[in-house]
């Protein structure tokens, strides 16, 4: 008989204690459905990239191949081509920031700046504040480094600054350290709103008076609606408090995954090395790719036609929540982005109703995927960039009645029982950031 | 040969499906070069290209609503498309759990009481007597799962009378019906049965042994979390006892092919609780296990099974 059984995996003993939060999880196996056709996915943060000009970036890459392929598909510079980078400036003047090419650090995909900021900042339990809630995939991050994540309260227009200032007060308190303030100021992910210009101010103010280093993203900064000039970044007003993060992923594509940080020049070294380390150098293909099309196409032109596509999702999605929620259901109303915020009627549990929601072929993200302590489970994600306005409404309709009759369900077994744990956050799938 | 294995669906099971239906093309592959294995997707293109290019047999590895209820079943019997696995009848008694604990208790095989209702019961009776209703007649702890489904989703077991509202809504998430069952405390094992020339063949029983001491969705399919032991460490008599019960639950319910019977061992014998008429055959899958411990191989299995199936038309 035997005494010791088998867990199908040799190396269980062997991994390291971040890595106990990688299971298999029901959620993840509920959006294996949400790729199916029949499913309107309102799940997803996927850009429509159908509305590049594909014959002209066709065009563009081959003759990329065919002039400058033996540097292209070569190593290249740890810290990123150095003309990109010249053109990375010029992008970043569109929300403010004057800054210097040797400033940036090019990564593939901000996630990858993310992660480096957070390597060489953060040891195990190092506070991070970041805004309730938040972008599921910086949250992975922070947890993955074991730092303690710590929420801070939002309205309409985004981070507190009186939660901030006290809960920096209360973190003070018990004697530790805060390393980051973690924000996204513009068209937030999830929550769907943007800081104001004097909302930005005190929240700067605020983190310089502590000593708090802001760790600002900012990947759908140029995707506003109302045709006026993109929301100056906070990063505008303040060089060595700010690192800040930006992504091509929302204006050009994110599958070229090319990104970039900004940091001041001490960050900025040991950035360079963290990313080496971790990467050797990002891929000299993808950001010739992107320095070709910012060089060739009308880049500024094709973020007006992104707006315009996404402003009229946006209304789509906003008309179908106003005639197919139930009482008690609120929403964000978004300048920009991708995403509007839900928090459902007293009772309902967006983790708890999205088999049902899948099973009635429409998806979402559940809000507790966007904190770490639990919350979020009377709040939603609703994506509205990639279907078209039908399939937007035809999805909030679905959903409206899933609603409807998970309330229903919560009428006959009480609004109020006890749910089971939330789990906290996990590491998304590539396409639910 | 031409097989098409059919995994994936709309199923909440989908992913499982799909590496389930991977794990056997490869395994068929491996077992038979000559055979032409085609994993193929559920979806509206699906009867066009069986039309237009018939296999020789489909494998259908679907699991969840679709695949285990019978109705692609159904479908390939209509189109006359010899497929591995039980029929559609068999299909339908196995996935209603409540059905099939009918049936079997009816045999006089052992199964834990149980009680499925459907939402309207609660709605029309009120949920707090007929909860109370339930606990008097089930007892606790007690499991509540939905009717109809599989890899434990929406199942939740409940130790005390205030977790029953919101087990039931979980359990209602995943289907209309909703079994509360007495949870019986024992060995927990799986045991695969397999038609062989000489009839059906129960394999080595599976004890598992989750680390979180729920076998949840989390505990099936995330590697390192349960513990295994084939063959279970159960007595001769009692492995004797589970051998023959899932023989008896594959022949009873008119299982074909392939089944897998979960059951509990305690002190006074092996008792029913579910049978999946498409068993799991994921990395993480116990009849892979059995097989393995068997000194059976998965790919040259299914190979006998295809050929079975195109003799039987």
């Amino acid at each position: 008989m035997n005494a010791k059984g088998s867990r199908l995996d040799p190396w269980v003993d062997s991994y390291a204690t971040r890595a106990r939060g990688m299971t298999a999880s029901e959620i993840r196996a509920l959006f294996s459905v949400a790729s199916r056709p029949e499913v309107v996915s309102l799940a997803g943060g996927m850009p429509f990239v159908q509305a590049l000009p594909m014959d002209a970036i066709g065009e563009m890459s081959a003759r990329l191949i065919r002039e400058r392929g033996a540097q292209a598909l070569q190593y290249g510079s740890g810290q990123g081509d150095p003309t990109l980078r010249e053109q990375i400036i010029e992008v970043m003047r569109e929300v403010g920031i004057e800054g210097h090419p040797d400033e940036v650090v090019v990564t593939p995909g901000s996630q990858m700046a993310l992660d480096i900021v957070v390597r060489i900042f953060c040891d195990p339990g190092d506070v991070v504040l970041v805004e309730a809630p938040s972008y599921v995939g910086a949250l992975g991050v922070f947890r993955a480094y074991e730092c303690d994540v710590i929420h801070v309260a939002m309205d309409n227009e985004g981070l507190l600054p009186s939660a901030l200032e006290e809960t920096i007060a209360a973190v003070r308190a018990s004697g530790r350290k805060i390393k980051l303030l973690y924000t996204i100021p513009s068209f937030h992910n999830p929550a769907g709103v943007t800081q104001g210009p004097q909302r930005r101010s005190e929240i700067l103010a605020i983190a310089q008076r502590a000593g708090i280093l802001i760790l600002e993203d900012d990947p759908y900064g140029l995707l506003g609606f109302d045709g006026g000039p993109p929301p100056r970044a906070i990063r505008a007003d303040e060089s060595d408090g700010v690192i800040y993060l930006g992504s091509f992923s929302k204006t050009i594509a994110s599958g070229i995954r090319v990104g970039w940080a900004l940091a001041p020049h001490g960050v900025r070294e040991k950035l360079v090395l963290a990313s080496e380390s971790a990467i050797l150098c990002p891929s000299n293909l993808a950001q010739f790719t992107v320095s070709e099309y910012l060089a060739t196409q009308p880049w500024r032109q094709q973020i007006k036609v992104f707006q315009e596509i996404y402003r009229e999702r946006r209304d789509a999605l906003l008309d179908a929540l106003k005639t197919y929620m139930p009482e008690g259901t609120t929403w964000t109303v978004p300048a920009g982005g991708f995403y509007s915020w839900l928090t459902l009627p007293q009772g309902l549990d967006s983790k708890a109703m999205l088999p049902r929601a899948i099973a009635a072929l429409v998806a979402y993200v559940p809000g507790t995927g966007f904190y770490v302590d639990g919350q979020g489970q009377h709040e939603l994600r609703l994506s509205y960039c990639y279907p078209d306005p039908d399939r937007i409404r035809e999805g909030v309709r679905r959903l409206g009645a899933v609603m409807e009759s998970e309330l229903e369900l919560m009428q006959t077994f009480g609004a109020d029982m006890p749910r089971h744990d939330s789990q906290g956050p996990q590491t998304p799938a590539p396409d639910l950031g | 040969m031409h097989v098409v294995v059919l995994a994936g669906g709309l199923s909440p099971e989908r992913d499982v499906s799909i590496r389930s239906g991977r794990r056997v093309a490869n395994a068929l592959r491996a077992a038979d070069p000559s055979i032409d294995v085609i994993e193929r997707d559920v979806d509206s293109t699906l009867l066009k290209s069986l039309h237009s290019d018939a296999p020789d047999c489909v494998i259908p590895m679907l699991h969840g609503a679709a695949g285990e209820d019978g109705a692609v079943r159904d479908v390939l019997d209509g189109l006359g498309i010899p497929y591995v696995g039980s029929g559609p009848d068999a299909c339908r008694l196995a996935f209603d759990k409540p059905v099939a604990k009918a049936l079997l208790r009816a045999e006089g095989i052992a199964t834990p009481r149980s009680v499925a209702l459907p939402h309207s019961t609660f709605r029309e009776l009120g949920a707090a007597s007929v909860l109370d209703a339930l606990v008097a007649a089930v007892g606790l702890p007690a499991v509540v799962k939905p009717a109809k489904g599989g890899s434990a989703l929406g199942a939740t077991i409940v130790n005390d009378a205030s977790e029953l509202p919101a087990a039931m809504v979980n359990a209602f998430a995943y289907g209309d019906v909703a079994m509360i069952e007495s949870f019986v405390a024992g060995v927990e094992v799986a045991v695969a049965v397999v038609d062989t020339a000489d009839g059906p063949r129960a394999l080595p029983a599976v004890e598992i042994v989750p680390d979180s001491g729920f076998y949840d969705y989390t505990a099936r399919y995330t590697a390192g979390s349960t513990e295994f032991f084939v063959p279970a460490r159960v007595s001769q008599e009692h492995s004797d006892a589970l051998a023959k019960l899932a023989v008896r639950v594959h022949t009873s319910l008119g299982l074909r092919d392939w089944s897998r019977t979960d059951a509990i061992v305690t002190s006074e014998g092996a008792m029913f609780l579910e049978v999946n008429a498409a068993p799991g055959m994921t990395e993480t899958s116990l009849m892979p296990q059995a097989l393995t411990n068997a000194g059976m191989d998965l790919g040259e299995l299914t190979a006998y099974l295809v050929r079975a199936a195109v003799a039987r038309g």
